[in-house]
């Protein structure tokens, strides 16, 4: 068994709203220094093997959408 | 186009989690006087429908993304092969994302860039006539027809749409009430005031607005009966 973390974030060339409206947010209260926050999805799952091209594939057919995503996996025992 | 003697046989696909499937029926029943039957998600078969609806709604709670988890439906498989034989696949709404997640359509749907959810009356400009969801109608044209989402930021990226406007693939576009596609008349930051796309055969069109809900002036206006009248044209006899 392995645990499989998926991190799913918009491509950087598509303007995250919910990210800067967040990072104005902080600046509001005071948090300066603070810049290009990006917020995306997490998923973790209970994963037979180590198989990381799997995954990938998970990734592609679902739990991301190419056109707007980019996917980041972590797999560990 | 299956163009065929009387009235073209309409089904609507019902996903859990659908909910404009009596609004759509009531349309094409009740003020086009069209056959028409619900189709459950986990159908197989499309045979004997001449044009497919994907309704607006929620469908598998819209998790994930909108329309990621409806796109793997059984009843799926059956439409992409209905719009690969040349059927005609009508989206609206949540049914326009489970075609954009299908990859029946370029692009993809992003939250709405207010974040809100925007449910009201606005304008959209008709952008081409050549398809037969549209051509009844006169390009050009400005509908006013009732939005209803909180992801309709239409996304395509610069070669997709390069290539949709090359191929006229673009039906409609967000405006103001003359006619003038401005950023303001854009509810949900779309891609070049995008509300509307159809593929490349012409056979496919996804559209964020609701031309179910607007079939009678009682209704706050009517001009969504032209994209029914539009299909029911099809099937008058000329292909």
């Amino acid at each position: 068994m392995a645990t499989a973390r998926v991190i799913i974030t918009l491509k950087k060339t598509i303007m995250d709203a919910q990210g800067q409206t967040v990072e104005k947010a902080l600046h509001n209260l005071g948090y300066t220094g603070v810049s290009n926050l990006r917020i995306g999805k997490y998923v973790e799952m209970t994963v037979e093997g180590r198989d990381q091209e799997r995954v990938e594939e998970m990734c592609r057919k679902l739990l991301a959408n190419p056109i707007i995503e980019d996917f980041r996996i972590e797999l560990e025992e | 186009m299956t163009a065929t003697a009387g009235k073209l046989r309409f089904g609507i696909v019902v996903f859990p989690g659908s909910n404009c499937e009596a609004d759509t029926w009531h349309a094409i029943h009740d003020e086009m006087d069209a056959p028409v039957e619900y189709v459950w998600h986990e159908e197989t078969n499309l045979d004997g429908y001449d044009c497919v609806i994907l309704p607006g709604g929620f469908s598998y709670g819209d998790y994930l993304r909108t329309g990621a988890v409806a796109r793997f439906s059984p009843v799926m498989g059956a439409v992409q092969e209905f719009a690969a034989k040349g059927g005609l696949v009508l989206g609206i709404c949540n049914g326009f994302q489970i075609l954009l997640e299908a990859g029946l359509l370029p692009g993809a749907m992003l939250r709405n860039a207010g974040q809100k959810f925007v449910c009201r009356y606005l304008h959209v400009r008709v952008e081409t006539t050549d398809t037969p969801f549209t051509r009844e109608m006169t390009k050009g044209a400005v509908l006013r027809i009732p939005i209803a989402h909180g992801e309709g930021n239409y996304y395509a990226d610069p070669d997709m749409l390069a290539e949709m406007k090359e191929h006229d693939q673009i039906v409609f576009r967000y405006c103001t009430a003359e006619g003038e596609s401005t950023p303001e008349a854009n509810p949900n930051g779309s891609l070049d005031n995008i509300a509307g796309v159809c593929n490349r055969d012409r056979n496919v069109l996804g559209m964020m607005p609701h031309p179910e809900r607007c079939t009678d002036p009682i209704l706050g206006s009517a001009d969504g009966r032209l994209v029914w009248e539009s299909l029911l044209e099809v099937s008058r006899g000329d292909s």
